[in-house]
């Protein structure tokens, strides 16, 4: 039994028939083609699934593509714009702050919700604003360092 | 030809480059397993064992095959004719049982994989792997190693006559004797839990057959694409040039997929069988349940000393965990521990045995530092225990015990040769760093206010960048190809297959420097058995010492293949010719030649010299005289809280020496990760299972990793030794923090709490245990 949604991604509407089962990261992965938002444990706890639902970051594994009807979502292929990597991506690759990169799209929606939120986080705050977000590279270290790099710039912005 | 010397570019190895792998990785564009979709795909789920022992009597596929979108359902039958999932092991003990991909007749652990389905997609695949039916008629198990080993424990394998899986031993010098003439001697028993590898991606296959080329394509989140192309070819019966393994993007490995699994050949056999494209993505519980846990063990060391503090003796029993069956390397993983005990110090003697087990687990095989961990752990446990029986202070006894710079190469007992180091200088910096005279006093003032601070010490070596080719089964050494195109850009192709660890960047910097050509100039090409013949993989700490050696020695072909060109080109002679950042020239003639020019000229063929072949590209393999040994000193305050037993990581010093270094900020990037990693057993991961061998730790609810509130902020500096077994100098850094950091952080905690009299904690030490342990103590 498949039902109608309606939802605006990245700026753009879409229209599609899914089960009401399918998990709202499987909508964007496989009936949209946006494989930049990644699936690493099904169960809430990796946040490498996190995407901004209403400008709020969620973690797509736990929300059902139904429970996005009529919604506005924003994924990691939005957050560089015409070619131009925003702060946070330049923040991530000046200090290092991924390896294998499969965390990184999540962890990245989780630092802008962070820094919109407090532009200037102290470290303690920047590693609690993460903590939903596993990374098994990294040690986190350089991760903090890509957060405190992009805030500077944006403030300076 | 040019008439410019203006440099093209500056030196990169040695600076802190920004990553070329990052602008696909940051915007969600890269192509990971799971990222690839094929014309007409399906997907694959399999079902598990939920029991840990048991027999088959009946698989009913009836309802699952005809629910709607099913395309087959496969048992053991149907694959029989795949061979088994592969052990390198051949020690002349070994038993290795048959490990079909899937069960059949029996099961011999909790997520044993007994039946796989094919469906329309991975909902559907999931719903048919419900329906199965099997009637199992469970059997006793047995889930503990020290009771596997019991006399009259059941068998896991009921055709063999106990639960051994091999036995190996060792020695150097004549231990007894040493033990004989001792004045003190400790011991101390540690346990080392399973250890789930967890990257944050999971396995992936998707394999394709072309039914008009015959050739199987097999996209595989694996770190040795060449190795499973050869071991694919021989388990499906296929000419092995016909079949092309690539790995894609890979989500991290940490030696877990440096395997090669039953369900890499289950969906090839699919995809060969139904002529249809098919993905097979492992879940989370899947991951932690059945990739092969690293560790397990159960580990007993035995020192022998003088009263002055001389280490003279180790006696040492290790009890591997294999679990059920053997992955590709189970049983060649311990033997690493087996050599590297004496760790940095100088002890002339030592026996050791080695037992595996088999139990009605999940098998074990490697992760990261992979027996060297579980030697440094009990090894520097042990140390601080004689520290404090000879009342002596931990770090002067392990000063005391250290070979001086200059008595390398230094032959150990265990009979590897020390490639450089000089031990001393990394510890005492560590030592200054935390400020260790000053800490002592402060520690004392605390205690006598009642709070509970420690300090513990660890200076570990390690033996990695394997090669040379004896000590590996499927060779030790390395492949690279370096073809310049005839615009003069630079293709470089490695058999090393990096996942995260930088391997496109430090390959860059080594090809940007040596042809003097801007790094956005250079495209590395790894991961794909198509594109680049030959190679080994990335593990055990090699991608630099070994694959980018091999990339060094192709690109001195270039230039000095270049050289000659040039020489008859600018028609001067060949020992005139010099090629400095990206020119070619020579005092006997004005005219210069760049590096693109060249290659435009060995492309078109018209003016070289008449012996030459056209083309500018060279091959080469480096494979390693010795193993290189990095090594260095990590050490941790703690405080203990006594109300909680909340361990607070109050500062973490690291000092390494990994040899040379191409990319500083990438080194420093492996040694964070490696310490999160062997910090996370110090106090969080475990693998627990219950009596009757059933998972309780499935979820990262359970298994916790380390989150970024949990980790320290890591004080790193680094020595540097280079290593003289290759040119680069390099030693290897990918596994360094690993081994190095737990003895750090359990010896601190065991450190805060010693005046109670607390001798040792297992690990981990989470704060219940901590607690428990205070409360008991202050209550006798």
């Amino acid at each position: 039994m498949q039902r109608a949604i309606k939802v605006t991604v990245n700026g753009k509407e879409y229209e599609r028939e899914v089960e009401p089962r399918m998990l709202l990261v499987h909508f964007l992965r496989e009936e949209l083609g946006l494989t930049g938002t990644h699936i690493g444990c099904e169960t809430t706890v990796c946040g490498a699934c996190t995407v901004m639902l209403e400008g709020h970051t969620v973690k797509s594994c736990t929300v059902l593509a139904v429970q996005a009807n009529g919604k506005n979502l924003e994924t990691i292929e939005s957050v560089a714009s015409d070619g131009d990597l925003h702060p946070i991506q330049e923040g991530f690759w000046n200090e290092h702050g991924l390896q294998c990169g499969f965390c990184t799209p999540g962890m990245i929606m989780s630092v802008k919700q962070l820094l919109g939120d407090n532009p200037n986080p102290s470290r303690d705050e920047i590693r609690h604003a993460i903590e939903g977000n596993l990374c098994r590279c990294t040690g986190y270290q350089h991760i903090v360092k890509s957060v405190e790099s992009a805030a500077k710039a944006m403030v300076q912005e | 030809m040019a008439t410019t010397t203006t440099p093209t570019t500056k030196g990169f190895v040695g600076k802190r480059v920004r990553r070329t792998e990052d602008p696909r990785l940051i915007t969600g564009t890269a192509t990971y397993v799971d990222d690839v979709t094929r014309p007409g795909m399906l997907y694959a789920a399999v079902l598990r064992s939920p029991y840990a022992s048991a027999r088959i009597s009946s698989i009913s596929i009836e309802k699952a095959a005809s629910l709607p979108g099913v395309s087959a359902v496969y048992t053991g039958e149907d694959v029989k004719a795949v061979g088994p999932v592969p052990c390198a092991g051949s020690m002349p003990t070994l038993r290795v049982p048959h490990h079909k991909i899937l069960a059949q007749d029996r099961v011999y652990y909790v997520g044993h994989p007994v039946a796989a389905v094919v469906a329309i997609d991975r909902y559907v695949a999931q719903d048919a792997v419900d329906q199965i039916e099997v009637e199992y008629e469970p059997t006793e198990c047995v889930a503990d190693p020290e009771k596997a080993l019991e006399s009259d424990a059941v068998r896991v394998h009921p055709e063999y006559d106990d639960n051994v899986a091999f036995t190996f031993h060792a020695e150097g010098g004549d231990t007894d004797a040493a033990f004989a003439a001792a004045d003190v001697v400790v011991s101390e028993r540690v346990t080392v839990p399973r250890l789930a590898p967890s990257p944050m991606e999971t396995r992936g296959v998707v394999a394709e057959y072309d039914e008009g080329t015959e050739e199987l394509l097999v996209y595989s989140s694996t770190q040795i694409p060449h190795l499973l192309k050869t071991q694919l070819a021989v388990q499906l019966s296929l000419p092995e040039n016909h079949v092309r393994v690539i790995a894609p993007e890979v989500g991290g490995g940490f030696g877990s997929k440096c395997n090669v699994w039953a369900e890499e050949a289950l969906t090839c056999f699919a995809a060969m069988d139904l002529k249809q494209p098919i993905k097979w993505i492992e879940n989370r519980r899947e991951s932690i349940n059945v990739v092969a846990h690293g560790r397990g063990h159960v580990d007993h060391l035995e020192m022998a000393a003088s009263k002055d503090g001389t280490i003279t003796a180790l006696r040492f029993k290790i009890l591997q965990d294999i679990g059920g069956h053997h992955q590709l390397l189970t049983p060649i993983i311990p033997t690493l521990a087996v050599i590297m005990i004496p760790g940095l110090y100088k002890i002339k003697n030592f026996t050791a045995d080695l037992t595996g087990v088999f139990t009605n687990l999940p098998p074990t095989d490697l992760y990261r530092g992979a027996g060297r961990p579980e030697a440094t752990y009990v090894l520097e446990r042990v140390v601080d225990k004689l520290a404090d029986k000879l009342e002596m202070d931990p770090a002067e006894l392990r000063l005391k015990n250290f070979p001086a710079a200059d008595e390398f190469p230094f032959e150990t007992a265990t009979g590897l040769s020390y490639d450089s180091g000089d031990y001393a200088k990394a510890f005492n910096i560590a030592l200054e760093n935390v400020g260790y005279d000053s800490f002592l006093k402060k520690q004392e003032k605390a205690r006598s206010k009642g709070r509970l601070l420690g300090l513990g010490i660890s200076t570990y070596g390690e033996v990695c960048a394997f090669g040379p080719s004896p000590a590996l089964p499927a060779g030790g050494w390395e492949s690279a190809t370096v073809r310049v195109e005839a615009t003069g850009k630079v293709t470089v192709m490695s058999g090393a297959s990096p996942h995260g660890q930088g391997g496109e960047t430090a390959y860059s910097q080594l090809a940007a420097d040596a042809l003097g050509v801007p790094m956005e100039d250079v495209v590395v090409i790894h991961g794909d058995t198509g594109k680049v013949h030959w190679g080994v993989g990335t593990f055990g700490s090699r991608g630099t010492a070994i694959g980018g050696t091999a990339v060094h020695l192709a690109l001195e072909d270039i230039v000095a293949k270049g050289k000659k060109y040039a020489a008859h080109i600018l028609n001067a002679s060949l020992d005139s010719i010099q090629f400095n950042q990206g020119i070619f020239s020579s005092n006997e003639v004005e005219e210069k030649l760049t590096f693109q020019e060249l290659a435009l000229e060995a492309a078109v063929a018209q003016k070289l010299p008449p012996d030459t072949e056209p083309g500018l590209s060279a091959t080469r393999f480096f494979e390693p005289p010795n193993f290189a040994f990095p090594f260095g000193a990590h050490i941790c305050t703690v405080e203990v809280d006594g109300d909680t037993g909340q361990v607070e990581i109050l500062r973490y010093i690291a000092v390494d020496d990994i040899g040379n270094v191409i990319n500083p900020m990438l080194v420093d990037g492996q040694l964070h990760g490696g310490v999160a990693q062997g910090l996370g057993p110090a106090f969080l991961e475990e693998v627990v299972f219950s009596e009757d061998g059933q998972l309780l730790t499935g979820t990262f609810m359970d298994y916790a990793i380390p989150k970024a509130k949990d980790m320290p902020w890591i004080e790193s500096e680094r020595t540097v030794t280079p290593s003289p077994v290759n040119p680069l100098g390099a030693k290897g850094v990918g596994e360094a923090g690993t081994i190095g950091s737990l003895p750090a952080f359990v010896n601190a905690v065991v450190d805060a709490l010693s005046h109670m009299g607390v001798e040792h904690i297992d690990i981990p030490m989470t704060p219940q245990k901590v607690w428990n342990l205070i409360n008991e103590r202050s209550q006798s």
